[in-house]
């Protein structure tokens, strides 16, 4: 069967093509925001995205997705009171029924003093570039040919490859528009295309998996050969792995666990989390809650950072948050309504999931100050001599508490012996509590990588770790 | 409602390219949620969406598009772009049918729909049940320092037509009611949550005491301030009735999902026939029972729900099948393909997946352990299908010492391996109970319910910081 689709047609009436679409969305936001009565302050989030996935198996196209989505999530505040509704759509029809519904639901909060938009804080916005039209302009018969390519590439890497358990391409762009009566107006934009791959390889009846990707702003550059040997390597190591004996031990987390940890992390520096006793941070600013290696930033003014954004969700500039500096807590990070509740500015940190969610304090680009140039992961290995090397977990959600600090996750990975990588060790866990952790961090790489998410990854190594198994 | 004779044009033209099944799903969904955190109605939120997404099969390739726009030539331009994957397979034009929409064979109620807030009771209703669950929550101790409660509905009428004639439509509203507690002491923040879900509206809470869930959440914040670290290595577990089901959802559930299994990238595969299990394990995974939160009359491909007994008495009887995966082993869908939105494509998911009960006291298998652990409360877990290695977190639990229920632990993540820890199943009691969870999957997430009764696994690694 063939797979020849040329150009796309896109589903849905909002459509534009290449062109950039903001004008028209700021235009919308401000249109509803001109609706709002005396009295009421309304906020407008407007966002268009158009999205391309596609997956390939054994040697076709599994399959392919072409959409578009629109839709517009408003905020009202009267009287110290916040109302919030959504649509899956920008129909005029619904923009009016939307607001009402937001209106409505003002009149049933708590009335609190703390409740509030956003105004203009005079912050200058740092110019991020985050859009590369080459997404739009290469031809998805072009998008197909990577994916198919990705797949036989990975098929034929290794023999010990049994299978390719997916191999996707997927791009998308996403334009935002964000209005309010308090003075607010912003828009950005932003592309993301991706390549990913996950094998299975096998020896006797033992059957491991590894995934790798590749994620760039446009389509030129995904690397179908790191996204390849990156899985392979994974799965391939990992053959003939035991249940390893349960002790105490350093662990090295690998770029991409590390980046996992840090988001974990980055929950307890929420300022609203903390406001309501939320968080094992509260209270112990100023305090030492780590060692003098430990320096962690969230600077979404970086444009190699994944999360990185000129605005953010509340319309305000993005800027750099010294969290904790050399092992001391120095700041929190907020919004508008979190920061009025701890007597504070916001920080520019408001974070939103799309037209449908209500913005609240998080990070988005968050870095730990890296260890000595060229300290990479063969580095960090060789400085921790003896201990256990963690390439992926599973149970994040179910075994790290980011308000008590409980961590225990599951994890597979390899022994490290004589500073380098030995006999690979799977179904173990490896447990300890965040506080500890900091306290611990005996290494940092200097192989800053900007994955996917809020935060780098880059080689860590923590001390005195739990690990069970036998 | 999308009229029949629509429905013919745009799968017709949804095959014009060629192509050999063609699919219209189209939602209707609301949305309502009220939070009352830190002793203040903080959000109340409404949402609506609606759309279809359209899909084209030919030959091994699916193409599929979604629209927000459900005019006719808005499905039509989605209906094109699904196509434009299978337009060199030049099958040439194929006509289809579709009944009249007066067959359907949805078994959900027929709908008012109606705005997002007909997701929900009254606002006023809603907000005087977060209260009650506040003040509930905050009365079970002095300790409680924070009370989260949270109250959301859906309302989600589904319509699926396909070129093979089939025409169905569901009705499903969910409510979901949940208290999050945080605990504070000397020994730092400890944290505490419940939550009720079914597949019905407000009716839930003729069954559901909000208090009583504020209750259970608080008091299990309370009692982990006194909580010592989990040990760490292998001991003897008994999982209590209700959320210990997650061990079934991860230990085999999904290595059971047919997509797994036709690529190879499960450890059951090619083992239906053979003993997988303890002769103790039944399972079964069943749409059909009651409110459960993984019931609806169809699913999201218009297959009626049905119940599927996957391991029986041990036997691995059967796999989880979609549209896609039966198909191709020429049989029929298990009412298992599901979709989390109109945007996504339908995947092999389960429904309600349970141990059936078994006969022994529970009360008497915590007696005849002389040393482990009892955990009354699983938050959740994860699966890797290929190898069978999972997890599966604790949020309650105990130590065992000398056949009695002791000292609180501190949360912690058990892992395993599926087909190992099946057959170290030794005692199954008759307290049977379901538990709601949110599964997640490619992406796409789905209410699921998990059950089973108390029951003894001879040996679990448990990942505590205790030497």
């Amino acid at each position: 069967v063939s797979t020849a689709l040329d150009p796309p047609v896109a589903a849905g009436a909002t459509r534009t093509g290449d062109g950039d679409d903001r004008e028209r969305l700021v235009d919308l936001a401000e249109r509803v925001a001109g609706w709002a009565r005396t009295g009421e302050d309304v906020e407008v989030y407007v966002a268009h995205g158009d999205e391309t996935e596609i997956r390939a198996y054994a040697g076709e196209v599994e399959s392919l997705t072409s959409a578009t989505s629109a839709g517009i999530g408003i905020r009202v505040v009267v009287d110290h009171r916040l109302g919030f509704a959504w649509a899956g759509s920008l129909d005029e029809s619904v923009l009016g029924e939307t607001l009402d519904e937001a209106r409505d639901n003002a009149r049933f909060a708590t009335q609190d003093e703390h409740v509030r938009l956003a105004v203009p804080d005079g912050v200058a916005a740092v110019p991020v570039d985050l859009w590369d039209d080459s997404l739009s302009q290469v031809p998805t018969t072009r998008k197909v040919e990577l994916a198919l390519a990705l797949e036989a590439q990975a098929r034929s890497a290794d023999p010990r490859i049994r299978q390719v358990d997916h191999a996707d391409y997927g791009d998308g762009s996403v334009e935002v528009a964000l209005v309010s009566t308090t003075g607010i107006r912003s828009s950005s934009r932003k592309t993301s295309g991706f390549i990913s791959v996950g094998v299975i390889a096998g020896e006797g009846d033992a059957s491991q998996t590894g995934a790798g990707f590749s994620v760039r702003r446009g389509f030129d550059g995904l690397d179908a050969d790191k996204a390849t040997d990156d899985a392979v390597n994974r799965a391939v190591r990992l053959l003939g792995a035991t249940k390893g004996p349960s002790g105490r031990h350093t662990v090295v987390f690998d770029r991409r666990a590390a980046t996992t940890l840090l988001s974990v992390v980055s929950s307890a520096l929420s300022g609203e989390a903390v406001a309501k006793g939320r968080s094992f941070f509260a209270g112990r600013i100023g305090e030492q809650v780590g060692g003098a290696t430990l320096t962690l930033v969230d600077d979404p003014t970086d444009s190699r950072a994944y999360g990185a954004a000129a605005y953010d969700a509340e319309g305000l500039a993005c800027r750099r948050n010294v969290l904790i500096d050399a092992g001391v807590l120095r700041a929190f990070l907020y919004d508008t309504v979190s920061g009025s509740r701890s007597g504070v500015s916001s920080t520019g940190s408001a974070v939103r999931g799309g037209f449908s969610g209500t913005p609240g304090p998080g990070c988005r680009a968050l870095t730990l100050a890296p260890g000595p140039e060229g300290f990479d992961e063969e580095e960090v290995l060789a400085a921790v001599g003896e201990g256990l090397f963690v390439q992926s977990m599973t149970g994040v959600h179910s075994g790290v508490n980011p308000i008590s600090g409980d961590f225990s996750v599951g994890a597979e990975g390899l022994m490290i012996r004589g500073g380098k990588l030995a006999e690979p060790v799977r179904e173990i866990t490896v447990a300890s509590t965040l506080q500890r952790m900091l306290q611990s961090l005996v290494a940092v790489g200097a192989d800053v990588e900007w994955l996917p998410g809020i935060a780098a990854g880059q080689t860590i190594a923590v001390g005195d770790m739990q690990v069970s198994g036998i | 409602v999308i009229e029949s004779p629509v429905l013919e044009r745009v799968l017709s033209e949804a095959l014009r390219h060629g192509g050999e099944f063609a699919e219209v799903f189209a939602e209707d969904r609301s949305t309502a949620s009220a939070l009352l955190d830190d002793g203040r109605v903080e959000e109340l939120s409404s949402g609506r969406e609606r759309g279809a997404g359209i899909r084209v099969v030919a030959g091994e390739t699916t193409g599929f598009a979604h629209t927000a726009d459900l005019s006719e030539s808005g499905l039509l331009r989605a209906a094109e772009a699904a196509s434009a994957v299978a337009r060199n397979g030049g099958r040439g034009t194929k006509t289809v049918e579709v009944p009249a929409l007066s067959t359907g064979s949805g078994a959900g109620a027929d709908g008012q729909g109606g705005s997002g807030l007909a997701a929900l009771g009254s606002k006023g209703d809603t907000l005087a049940l977060l209260t009650r669950a506040d003040e509930a929550a905050r009365a079970t101790g002095d300790g409680i320092s924070q009370v989260l409660a949270g109250c959301g509905g859906s309302r989600r009428r589904v319509l699926i037509a396909n070129s093979e004639g089939l025409l169905a439509h569901d009705e499903q509203a969910r409510t979901r009611f949940s208290v999050s507690c945080v605990a504070t002491g000397d020994t730092g923040l400890q944290t505490g949550f419940e939550t009720a879900a079914r597949t019905l509206g407000f009716e839930l809470f003729d069954e559901v005491s909000v208090e009583e869930l504020a209750r259970l959440a608080a008091s299990r914040a309370l009692s982990k301030l006194s909580a010592r670290p989990a040990p760490s290595g292998e001991l003897p577990v008994v999982l209590a009735g209700g959320s210990g089901g997650i061990l079934f959802h991860e230990a085999c559930g999904h290595g059971l999902e047919a997509d797994h299994i036709v690529k190879d990238a499960s450890v059951y595969t090619g083992m239906v026939g053979q003993q997988v299990a303890s002769p103790l394990v039944t399972l079964v995974d069943d749409g059909t029972v009651g409110s459960e939160w993984g019931t609806f009359g169809v699913d999201d491909e218009g297959r009626p729900a049905q119940r599927n007994v996957l391991i029986d008495q041990g036997i691995l009887t059967d796999y989880l099948w979609d549209y896609l995966r039966a198909r191709k082993e020429g049989r029929v869908s298990s009412g298992n393909g599901r979709r989390q939105t109109y945007q996504h494509l339908p995947m092999v998911r389960m429904t309600n997946t349970f141990l059936l009960p078994g006969e022994e006291d529970p009360d008497e298998i915590v007696a005849q352990t002389p040393r482990g652990v009892y955990v009354a409360k699983l938050g959740g877990g994860q699966v890797n299908t290929t190898t069978g290695d999972f997890v599966f977190g604790t949020t309650e639990a105990y130590l065992i010492e000398g056949g009695r229920i002791t000292e609180p632990l501190r949360d912690a993540n058990l892992i395993g391996n599926g087909p190992e820890i099946l057959k170290r199943i030794d005692a199954v009691a008759t307290d049977f109970s379901m538990t709601p969870g949110t599964c997640g999957k490619d992406g796409q997430s789905v209410p699921v319910g998990c059950g089973q009764a108390t029951m003894r696994l001879t040996g679990v690694t448990i990942g505590g910081t205790a030497e």
